[in-house]
């Protein structure tokens, strides 16, 4: 892999050994696909009010050029796909590439997945009418400058999404000791504490970006009803969506 | 998939096939094209399709938050002209030859201005609307029956007896309590019998009744008297079951003494007006609702003690439950047969089918015999004076939010 400044090798490591088990709702990725629903239903909300669509349409996303960084194996892109956006899916782990083309296929999906990093995207100019980062930026090297090269993709009427965990004694207690030791929802090591940020450091970051922060929402997990939900507790898990400052 | 686990390039694609075209099954076809959209194929097999609809005399209970479900589909507007609202309800404890029934439970009003807490509808009118409603919605209904499936990670393939193979997302039981889907899928029961059995039949009285429906507590068993339009009830007679079968075949006149001693003078005079019918009551709840790609629906989930009314509205709930958790998925791009999504419907319906599966079978233990002594206890010491009016919130309890998570359609709520 060639030299990055946004890229974590050994990062892009742990996730290119997932493989298969990207798709197993009881594997590995269990937390991600219990969150799915509830995200993507946070991220259709926002695109559908910045945008105007119809949210009650099975196709709410039509017509949207969405770029989602940190695909893996697609779990955030098919679904994306599926409401009706023309998906491109960026992640530098080969293995999750060849997961998330796959997957596509085999559901008959167009989704036009680049192995690579949001930076060489960049280089060459793409531009997106939405740019998600959900779940990633914790992943990488240097926050600023990732964000920076995000948001130079995002077009001036379009939107930016990301979505991460506080860095708090409940995310420690959670993420790290519950989650991750004890609950065994992530593998081990996926998520390491100190990498978290703040929405303070990632509304500065992203203004530091040229983007100005339009919504702050938290997902907190609801124990009763074994199901997440969207709440104003930032505590734990939370999203920022951001815009092009004029 | 075929049986050798390669797709099968001859089957029909369809998004979801329902076994069984009866109350619960249309309904959720309906339901399904409300949240999928109209150009989800949906399609439903049932062998009575296109027969003429002659054998259900029953009339169900339809509480008010299904009524609510049928609305938000367009059926009950077709339906209400048949229905009776249930405006009052009055339970007594009781033996047959009794002069004075003890009156210890009352209960009336509207669950909001101008909505009763139940109507009392005869299912042939129900399945006719359900019926012209799936035509109209360009349901797919092929008068046959599912003959066998195969599941798997993907989807179902689905063999009908009419030749085709289908290919679906998800396919669901709604074939009733005897459901032959559930056996297929391997799922079994926890049941058992009461040795109970219900005499059903309808009968014309001399004096309006009101809209009040009447419950006494009979050492046998409940006997229900629900108010019909015009001078009419519905009645469902509770008896041991070898009674029960001695019962329907006594003379006419003798019928007619037994019928006279239960129903009271009331009314004035009361005639029968449908040949009666036993059906032996029960109780099973699946130990599963959900499969691989497969769902249980209403009768085939669950069978309750009709001592509350409830059975078609545990159906209908059961739709709305599963109608919202598959749209949901849908709606965000999800697949809506994955096993998060059949579980959530899982979840949302089998602690409240346990409890009402407990409900009922505890009144109904708790009514029927003939021990004076726990006459007087359950009357008294019990304190069932103070908990029967919950028989009331079984009617009530999703129209007027009783309970916690409600699904939409019961609130009245589109998809």
């Amino acid at each position: 892999m060639q030299a990055n400044a946004t890229i974590d090798p050994s990062e892009v490591a742990r996730f290119d050994a997932l493989g298969a088990e990207w798709w197993d709702p009881k594997g590995k990725m269990a937390p991600l696909h219990a969150i799915n629903p509830v995200r993507l239903g946070f991220v259709r909300d926002v695109l559908v009010r910045h945008f105007g669509h119809d949210g009650r349409a099975l196709r709410p996303l039509k017509g949207l050029r969405i770029l989602d960084i940190g695909c893996g194996g697609g779990l955030l892109s098919e679904p994306l796909a599926r409401m009706g956006a023309h998906v491109v899916g960026v992640d530098p782990a080969p293995g999750n590439i060849e997961v998330a083309k796959a997957h596509a296929a085999e559901g008959g999906l167009d989704i036009d997945y680049r192995q690579g990093t949001a930076e060489e995207l960049a280089d060459a100019g793409e531009r997106f009418d939405v740019v998600l980062a959900l779940e990633v930026v914790e992943h990488v090297a240097d926050v600023g400058l990732f964000l920076r090269r995000a948001g130079e993709m995002v077009n001036p009427n379009g939107v930016m999404v990301v979505s991460t965990l506080n860095r708090t004694p409940k995310s420690f207690a959670l993420a790290i000791v519950g989650a991750e030791y004890i609950l065994r929802w992530l593998p081990r090591g996926t998520h390491r504490w100190d990498k978290f940020i703040t929405p303070d450091e990632l509304e500065a970051s992203l203004a530091a970006a040229g983007f100005q922060v339009s919504e702050l929402a938290g997902m907190v997990f609801d124990p009763l009803r074994g199901e997440w939900r969207i709440a104003a507790d930032t505590d734990v898990n939370y999203f920022q969506v951001a815009t092009p400052a004029r | 998939m075929g049986r050798d686990g390669r797709p099968d390039a001859a089957a029909t694609k369809a998004d979801v096939v329902i076994a069984g075209g009866g109350l619960a099954g249309l309904s959720l076809a309906l339901a399904l094209k409300d949240g999928l959209g109209a150009d989800a194929a949906i399609t439903v097999y049932d062998p009575g399709f296109g027969r003429p609809l002659t054998g259900d005399r029953r009339c169900s209970a339809i509480a008010a938050g299904a009524r609510r479900l049928l609305t938000v589909l367009g059926v009950w507007d077709q339906v209400a002209d048949d229905a009776q609202p249930m405006t009052t309800m009055i339970v007594t404890d009781s033996r047959t030859r009794d002069v004075a029934r003890p009156v210890f439970l009352t209960f009336d009003g509207d669950v909001e201005p101008g909505e009763p807490f139940a109507y009392m509808v005869p299912n042939a009118t129900l399945q006719r609307a359900l019926t012209l409603a799936s035509e109209r919605a360009g349901i797919d209904m092929r008068a046959a029956t599912v003959a066998d499936f195969t599941a798997d990670r993907a989807g179902v393939t689905v063999m009908g007896s009419d030749g085709a193979t289908l290919r679906a997302g998800l396919l669901v039981a709604c074939d009733g309590a005897k459901s032959r889907l559930r056996s297929l899928a391997g799922i079994t029961t926890t049941s058992w019998g009461y040795n109970q059995s219900a005499i059903t039949f309808t009968v014309e009285h001399e004096r309006p009744h009101e809209g009040r429906a009447e419950e006494h507590f009979l050492p046998a068993g409940p006997f229900a008297t629900l108010p019909l339009p015009g001078n009419r009830a519905s009645i469902v007679w509770t008896e041991r079951t070898p009674d029960a079968q001695r019962m329907v075949e006594l003379p006419d006149y003798r019928f007619q003494e037994e019928l006279e001693q239960r129903f009271g003078h009331a009314l004035g005079w009361v005639k029968v007006e449908t040949r009666p019918q036993v059906y032996p009551l029960g109780f099973a709840m699946a130990r599963s609702f959900i499969g691989e790609r497969f769902a249980l629906v209403g009768d085939a989930a669950h069978l309750i003690h009709p001592i509350a009314g409830q059975g078609l509205n545990m159906g209908l709930r059961d739709v709305a439950a599963l109608a919202e958790a598959m749209t949901d998925a849908a709606r965000v791009g999800l697949d809506f047969a994955s096993p998060q999504v059949l579980e959530r419907y899982q979840r949302w319906r089998r602690f409240d089918t346990f409890a009402m599966g407990v409900a009922t079978d505890t009144l109904n233990k708790l009514f029927s015999n003939q021990s004076d002594a726990l006459r007087l206890v359950r009357d008294v010491g019990l304190g069932l004076v103070d908990r029967l009016p919950r028989l009331k919130g079984l009617f009530i309890r999703d129209a007027a939010g009783l309970t916690g998570a409600v699904p939409k359609l019961l609130r009245g709520e589109a998809l």
